[in-house]
């Protein structure tokens, strides 16, 4: 240790010397630019059918083949690309703001206020994640932004948890008994003292969040609940697949392999990022 | 004991009643009214819309039409499905003893490979074992469910023809077959569990190899193998042990892709057709029955918590 280092500053080092999590940040990066610059960088319209191109396999003119219909596979992977990322990214920041005030709420009003609360989300995650997101996707009805904000709200409660258990132990600590004997009220204790001690775990929980959210939208888009064809969406393209496996496994492998490389990405990102926001580990 | 035991029910019967008012408020959601959905073609006819609106309640007040519901929730009755005009918990209870046949062998899958992977890479710490079976972990735990059973379906059933791609036969009428039938889906399901029971098992067993009594053990003279295994294993297991009964809760969610692939007809199937029939009472009911084994697993995990863990039991 040599001149005195901002925490940012020693927490991005101790990230950039975790290899994996900064093969998990250049994939990341990768796949947000590809669903930023799909219009520009597709090789064709992920829309256009083509009845002389149907099912054909990879190839120099098609990289990852064509579909049943003719269209592109590259190219829906391409486009495909930004309903996850937008899926992944919007929906869990979407939990990220119903969860962390839900939570910095109960955990800093304590009484009713708080059993209330906690119940509520204890009850939400005793249902297991995807089996919650499909029912209310189901009731809200088959479409991508349905299918986000049932993810949004299905992820909200592991936030309000998190939010809650660290400001119940932030409430106990002297700089906050301080501030509240000061007279700040509870909305400026939770902003001001509380928010800025607990964002690196959020951080953590929100990048593996996103790896959950990313495999859930797939999952829902598998089903036929998420984007609606024929706009690409991996899961979609994944169960159309599913019926030319014989003729046409490339169909299966490409959209699969994105979704694989986005998770492993985001839980590489998650991974790294705790190990170098963990102020007791200095070592690894 | 007993009343930690009952201390817990406390808490269990308020979290179960308050999902209950959830679920039952995702029928608020729904578009259109249920009663058209289940008229049918006589849609037209007041008189059978009034007739149905009556029998399912829907004539009266929200609270009177909860209150209804879970009066006969509690004693296992979830009404009746829309589609197949028979009840829901009817539909449950037949289709769960498959979905539980698919997990149980995903857990032993995970279980077999996961435990003695974790193991070995924590006794390997930071050598080439350690980090192949890190990858291998992480592999199970970043690759979708339902994308690893297309590629198993893909390698092992096109290419190979070794095992059938779809399909199932209950284990009482063939078990060989029925094995041939389950035993992808459960590598499927099973994979991810193993993976995170592995890391579970590694970080265990790391904290319990830097303990006190490891080194006593090591001490007093004894063997490497009489060392992990009597001394740091067994207290390793533990938290693994807790984990993993809540991750058998999870093997239910992934169970709704995975049978949807390998076209098995259990409990995840029977959400997923619900959904695309609009059959609520079905979709409601299924996730009450969920939350309802879930629970009882977690609940499970605190006694066998306290059973492995003598230190808990005075408190």
């Amino acid at each position: 240790m040599t001149a005195p280092d901002s925490p940012f500053r020693r927490a991005l080092r101790r990230f950039l010397r975790h290899r994996l999590a900064v093969f998990g940040l250049v994939v990341v990066v990768v796949f947000v630019l590809a669903a930023l610059l799909a219009p520009w960088i597709s090789p064709a319209d992920p829309l256009q059918t083509s009845w002389t191109a149907i099912r054909k396999p990879p190839s120099a003119a098609h990289w990852f083949g064509t579909d049943e219909n003719g269209r592109d596979v590259l190219a829906r992977v391409l486009y495909g690309a930004r309903a996850s990322m937008a899926a992944g990214v919007i929906s869990v920041s979407v939990a990220l703001l119903i969860g962390v005030p839900i939570g910095l709420l109960a955990g800093l009003a304590g009484g009713w206020v708080d059993a209330v609360i906690a119940r509520i989300a204890d009850a939400m995650l005793s249902v297991p994640f995807l089996i919650l997101a499909i029912a209310l996707a189901a009731f809200l009805g088959p479409a991508l932004e349905n299918a986000m904000l049932a993810i949004a709200v299905t992820a909200s409660p592991i936030f309000v948890r998190l939010a809650r258990g660290m400001a119940l132990d932030a409430r106990t600590t002297d700089w906050v008994e301080a501030a509240r004997a000061l007279g700040n009220p509870p909305w400026r204790l939770g902003l001001v003292h509380v928010l800025p001690n607990i964002v690196p775990p959020l951080l953590v929980q929100a990048t593996l969040a996103i790896a959950e959210a990313i495999i859930a939208e797939a999952s829902l888009s598998f089903l036929g609940l998420g984007q609606q064809p024929p706009a690409p969406s991996w899961g979609s393209m994944l169960n159309s697949a599913q019926r030319f496996l014989t003729q046409a496994p490339w169909l299966a492998v490409f959209p699969g392999l994105a979704i694989f490389l986005v998770v492993l990405a985001f839980n590489l990102m998650g991974d790294g990022l705790r190990d170098a926001l963990d102020p007791r580990g200095e070592r690894r | 004991m007993l009343i930690w035991f009952l201390r817990r029910l406390g808490q269990i019967i308020p979290t179960l009643l308050i999902l209950s008012v959830l679920i039952f408020g995702l029928q608020q959601l729904m578009p259109g009214d249920p009663a058209l959905i289940l008229a049918g073609e006589e849609r037209g006819d007041p008189q059978v819309l009034a007739q149905i609106r009556a029998e399912l309640f829907l004539d009266r007040s929200l609270p009177e039409q909860y209150l209804h519901w879970i009066g006969r929730a509690v004693q296992g009755d979830f009404g009746f499905s829309w589609r197949i005009r028979e009840p829901v918990a009817k539909l449950i209870l037949e289709k769960l003893p498959v979905t539980f046949q698919l997990a149980t062998m995903a857990f032993l899958i995970a279980l077999v490979i996961g435990i003695p992977a974790g193991v070995l890479s924590a006794v390997r710490r930071d050598r080439p074992v350690d980090w192949l079976v890190n990858g291998f972990a992480l592999f199970g735990i970043s690759t979708p469910n339902f994308w690893l059973g297309i590629m198993m379906i893909l390698l092992f059933s096109v290419q190979l023809g070794w095992l059938p791609p779809s399909g199932y036969v209950p284990l009482t009428e063939d078990p060989v077959q029925s094995l041939a039938t389950t035993i992808m889906p459960a590598f499927v399901l099973g994979s991810g569990i193993a993976g995170v029971l592995m890391r579970h098992t590694r970080a265990a067993m790391l904290g319990a190899l830097g303990q006190d009594y490891v080194r006593t053990a090591r001490a007093k003279g004894l063997g490497e193998r009489a060392v992990v295994g009597k001394h740091a294993l067994r207290n390793a297991l533990i938290p693994v042990v807790t984990l993993g009964t809540i991750e058998f809760g999870r093997l239910l969610a992934g169970a709704v892709l995975t049978e949807q692939i390998f076209t098995i007809p259990g409990f995840g199937k029977l959400i997923v057709d619900a959904v695309f029939n609009r059959d609520y009472p079905v979709v409601q009911g299924v996730v009450m029955a969920t939350a309802l084994i879930f629970v009882s697993l977690s609940l499970i995990a605190d006694i066998l918590y306290m059973a492995v863990n003598p230190r808990l039991r005075t408190a």
